[in-house]
C-alpha cells in the first residue's frame, strides 16, 4: 500500500517536472567480436544499462578514465552509434525511430566540441571553409547568410577580428585559437545541446580555463544543455551542476557537483578524488591510495559490482554475486555500490 | 662559475638553436641551473617554450637542422658538452643519464618482447651476459611493480600504465644517477598517473635516483618536486625549492600560472594569462614576459639576470 502510495506521488512528480530535453533509459551500446571476421566471438559491453535524464540548459560532467564507456555513449547520444538496446528520447524523438533525413535534422540540433582541437579542422581547409561546410549541408543557400551567421559565431568565441582569422588554415592558429574554432563549428547551427568530449584536454594551462569560461559564458547565455565527458575533476566544478561517474560501462554515481566533491559514497569515486592532486609542495612527502589492479575487460566484466576486485569494501558473497542498483542514500544522490543499501 | 665535484648536474649558458625557414628558432636560449644527487627537478612551461629541447640538449639528441649548441654541461664534475660523440655516447648515455621519452608507452619496439628490450642496455652498456641482464631486469620489474612475468610478453600485450612502468626499467636499467622524464604520465589515466608517480616517488627514496621532470602539469609535478624550474620563452625565469615557490612563485609568469590551475580542494577562482608566448625566432629584446606582465615598468625593455634571494632564483626586476 505505501509502495504504491510512492509510485502515484512519484508519478505526480514526474508529470509536474518539465519534460527532459534528453532522456535515456537503460541503454546498451555493445560491439560484437568475430573471430576471423565472420564467427561469432562475444561482444564489448561498452555501455551496459546507462539512464539519464537531461533537462534544458542543464549541464553534467561523465567522469571517467578511458575505456569506461564514457565515448561509446557520447556517440550514441550524437547519433553516430546505434544502440544495441535501450532508449534514447532527445527533444521528443526517439532516436532509434530516425531515418536518414531526421537522423540529419537530429544531428543539426546536437553540437560536437572534439577532444584534439588540431585532428577536428581538416588541415587543408581555410577556417572560412570549415565553417561554411555544416552551413551548406544543413541547406543554408545564400552565401551572404551564412558569411554572417559565421561571423556572429566567431564573434561568440571572441575571434577578433574575424576577418584576420577566415582565410587561415588550421595550422597558423595557436591550439586555443582552434579549439574557439571547433566551438564555434559546433555553435552554428543553433544547437539545443553540446557535447564536448574533453575539450581542454590538449591545451595548456593557461588557456585551459579560458576556454572553460568561454563555454560557461556561451551556455549561459545561450540556455544550452551541455554533456561534458572529462577525467579531470578539478575543472569539473567550475562547469558543471552535476556529475556521473563512469566505470566500466555504468553509471556508478550520480550526484549534484558540490555534493559529490564534498561527499563521494563509492569507493571508486574516493579513489578518483585522493588521486586528483593540487598543487603543493606536500604532497611529495607522501605516498597516494591507489587501488590496486586495473578496470575491468569489457567482454567478460565481472560478476556481481564490476569494481569489486579492486574495492577494499567489497562484501564477499554479496558484491561479488549480485549486481547493485542504483541507492539514494540522500536525497538526489545516487550510487550503484552495496554499502548502501538500506537497512 | 667552475664545475662543484659534489653537484650530480650543472649547467651553464645551454643554448640551442634550430634552423627554419624563417631564420634561428631560439629554443634554448642560455639555460643555467644545477642539480645535488638524490634530488628531483621538475621544468614546468607550457608547450613550445622549449622544454622539450632542453631535455634534447642535456642529452646531446640533435636533429639535423641545429643552428647553435652552445654551453657546459658538467656530469659530477666531468664537462661532457667537451666529449666527442663517441665518448658521449658511451659514456654519458644511459650510464651517467637516461631518458624517459616522450610518450615513452609507444616508444617501445613493438616485435620484440619487453624483458629483452628492457635488457639490451644492459648487455650494451654494461656488458653483461644474457642470463646477468635478465636477472636484473627481474629487480628493475620488481622496483617499477611490473609482474615478473610479463617480461615474455609483447608490448601490445600490456596496458598504457604497465608500458610506461616498462620504459621506466629501461632506464633504470643502467642505474644512472640521472633519468630525464619527458612527460612521463600526460598520455595516462587519473589512477595511472597516481601510481607512476608512487612509483618515482619510491625509485627516489629505494634508489637515490635524481629526476629532472618535464611536464606541463602542474599539480601532478608536486608529488616528486623538490626543485622546481619554471621556463618560458626558451629561458629559466625562475628556479627554487618546492617548499617556497608552491605556496608563493615570484615570477609574474610563475604566479599567473600557478593562478590558472584548477584546484579540488579550494574555491579559488581559476584565471588565465590573455596573450600568446612571443615567437622564438625573433623573441622581444628585454623580459620576454613584459609583452603580457600585468607589472611591468620601464626597465622591462631591458633583459633582467637572474636575482637571488634566500636560495630562490628570479629574472625579474620587480626582485632587483
Amino acid at each position: 500500500m505505501i509502495t504504491d502510495l510512492r509510485e502515484v506521488m512519484m508519478s505526480v512528480e514526474k508529470i509536474n517536472e518539465a519534460q527532459p530535453l534528453l532522456s535515456i533509459h537503460d541503454l546498451h551500446v555493445w560491439y560484437e567480436l568475430r573471430r576471423f571476421g565472420f564467427g561469432h566471438a562475444g561482444y564489448v559491453k561498452a555501455v551496459d544499462g546507462v539512464s539519464f535524464d537531461l533537462a534544458e540548459g542543464e549541464t553534467v560532467a561523465v567522469v571517467g578514465e578511458s575505456g569506461c564507456g564514457k565515448s561509446s555513449l557520447m556517440k550514441t547520444i550524437l547519433g553516430l552509434n546505434v544502440p544495441t538496446s535501450g532508449e534514447v528520447i532527445f527533444d521528443n524523438e526517439n532516436l532509434s525511430e530516425l531515418k536518414r533525413d531526421g537522423l540529419q535534422k537530429y544531428r543539426f540540433k546536437i553540437g560536437y566540441v572534439q577532444q584534439d582541437p588540431y585532428g577536428a579542422l581538416p588541415p587543408f581547409m581555410t577556417v572560412q571553409k570549415i565553417l561554411e561546410e555544416p552551413l551548406i549541408i544543413s541547406g543554408m543557400k545564400n552565401k551572404e547568410e551564412r558569411l554572417a551567421r559565421i561571423h556572429k559565431a566567431m564573434a561568440e568565441v571572441k575571434l577578433h577580428p574575424v576577418e584576420d582569422f577566415l582565410q587561415k588554415f588550421p595550422h597558423m592558429l595557436s591550439g586555443g585559437q582552434q579549439q574557439r574554432i571547433v566551438i564555434a563549428r559546433a555553435m552554428l547551427r543553433e544547437p539545443k545541446l553540446i557535447v564536448a568530449d574533453e575539450p581542454v584536454s590538449m591545451l595548456d594551462a593557461s588557456v585551459r580555463v579560458e576556454i572553460l569560461k568561454l563555454m560557461r559564458a556561451l551556455q549561459e547565455s545561450h540556455g544550452l544543455s551541455v554533456i561534458y565527458i572529462t577525467h579531470d575533476l578539478s575543472t569539473v566544478k567550475y562547469f558543471s551542476a552535476r556529475i556521473f561517474v563512469m566505470y566500466a560501462g555504468n553509471l556508478i554515481e550520480k550526484a549534484d557537483t558540490r555534493r559529490l566533491l564534498e561527499n563521494p559514497l563509492h569507493p571508486y569515486t574516493h579513489a578518483l578524488l585522493a588521486a586528483t592532486s593540487d598543487p603543493d609542495a606536500r604532497n611529495a612527502d607522501s605516498f597516494k591510495e591507489v587501488p590496486p589492479g586495473e578496470p575491468p575487460s569489457l567482454v567478460n566484466p565481472p560478476k556481481g559490482c564490476r569494481f569489486h576486485p579492486r574495492c577494499a569494501k567489497a562484501i564477499a558473497g554479496l558484491c561479488d554475486e549480485k549486481e547493485p542498483m542504483d541507492f539514494e542514500p540522500e536525497p538526489n544522490h545516487f550510487v550503484a555500490c552495496w554499502l548502501y543499501q538500506p537497512q | 662559475m667552475n664545475a662543484t665535484p659534489n653537484k650530480l648536474l650543472q649547467i651553464e649558458k645551454l643554448e640551442l638553436h634550430f634552423k627554419t625557414r624563417a631564420g634561428a628558432v631560439q629554443a634554448v636560449d642560455g639555460v643555467d641551473f644545477e642539480l645535488d644527487s638524490n634530488r628531483a627537478v621538475v621544468i614546468l612551461g607550457e608547450s613550445g617554450c622549449g622544454k622539450s629541447s632542453l631535455a634534447k640538449a642535456m642529452l646531446r639528441l640533435l636533429p639535423r637542422n641545429v643552428d647553435k649548441y652552445e654551453g657546459k654541461v658538467f656530469l659530477q664534475g666531468a664537462e661532457v658538452m667537451a666529449f666527442d660523440e663517441e665518448e658521449f655516447r658511451k659514456n654519458v648515455r644511459w650510464l651517467g643519464i637516461s631518458l624517459v621519452p616522450q610518450a615513452a608507452m609507444n616508444a617501445l619496439n613493438p616485435v620484440i618482447r619487453v624483458g629483452e628490450q628492457v635488457a639490451e642496455p644492459a648487455v650494451i652498456h654494461l656488458g653483461l651476459s644474457k642470463a646477468e641482464s635478465m636477472s636484473l631486469v627481474h629487480k628493475m620489474f620488481q622496483h617499477v611493480g611490473v609482474p615478473l612475468d610479463f617480461v615474455d610478453r609483447y608490448p601490445f600485450e600490456l596496458s598504457g600504465g604497465m608500458r610506461q612502468r616498462v620504459a621506466l626499467a629501461m632506464a633504470l636499467v643502467t642505474s644512472p644517477n640521472l633519468i630525464v622524464l619527458d612527460e612521463p604520465t600526460s598520455a595516462l589515466d587519473l589512477l595511472t598517473q597516481a601510481n607512476i608517480m608512487n612509483v618515482l616517488k619510491r625509485i627516489k627514496h629505494e634508489l637515490g635516483t635524481s629526476f629532472i621532470l618535464i611536464t606541463h602539469d602542474i599539480a601532478t609535478s608536486s608529488e616528486l618536486a623538490d626543485e622546481v624550474a619554471i621556463m618560458y620563452a626558451g629561458q629559466i625565469v625562475e628556479t627554487g625549492h618546492a617548499r617556497d615557490f608552491f605556496p608563493a612563485p615570484l615570477h609574474p609568469y610563475s604566479q599567473m600560472l600557478m593562478a590558472s590551475v584548477p584546484r579540488l580542494r579550494s574555491d579559488s577562482d581559476p584565471m588565465f594569462i590573455t596573450g600568446q608566448p612571443p615567437s622564438l625566432i625573433n623573441p622581444p629584446k628585454g623580459c620576454r614576459f613584459a609583452a603580457r606582465c600585468p607589472f611591468r615598468f620601464e626597465k622591462c625593455d631591458e633583459e633582467p639576470p637572474m636575482f637571488g634571494k634566500n636560495g630562490r632564483k628570479v629574472k625579474c626586476w620587480l626582485h632587483a
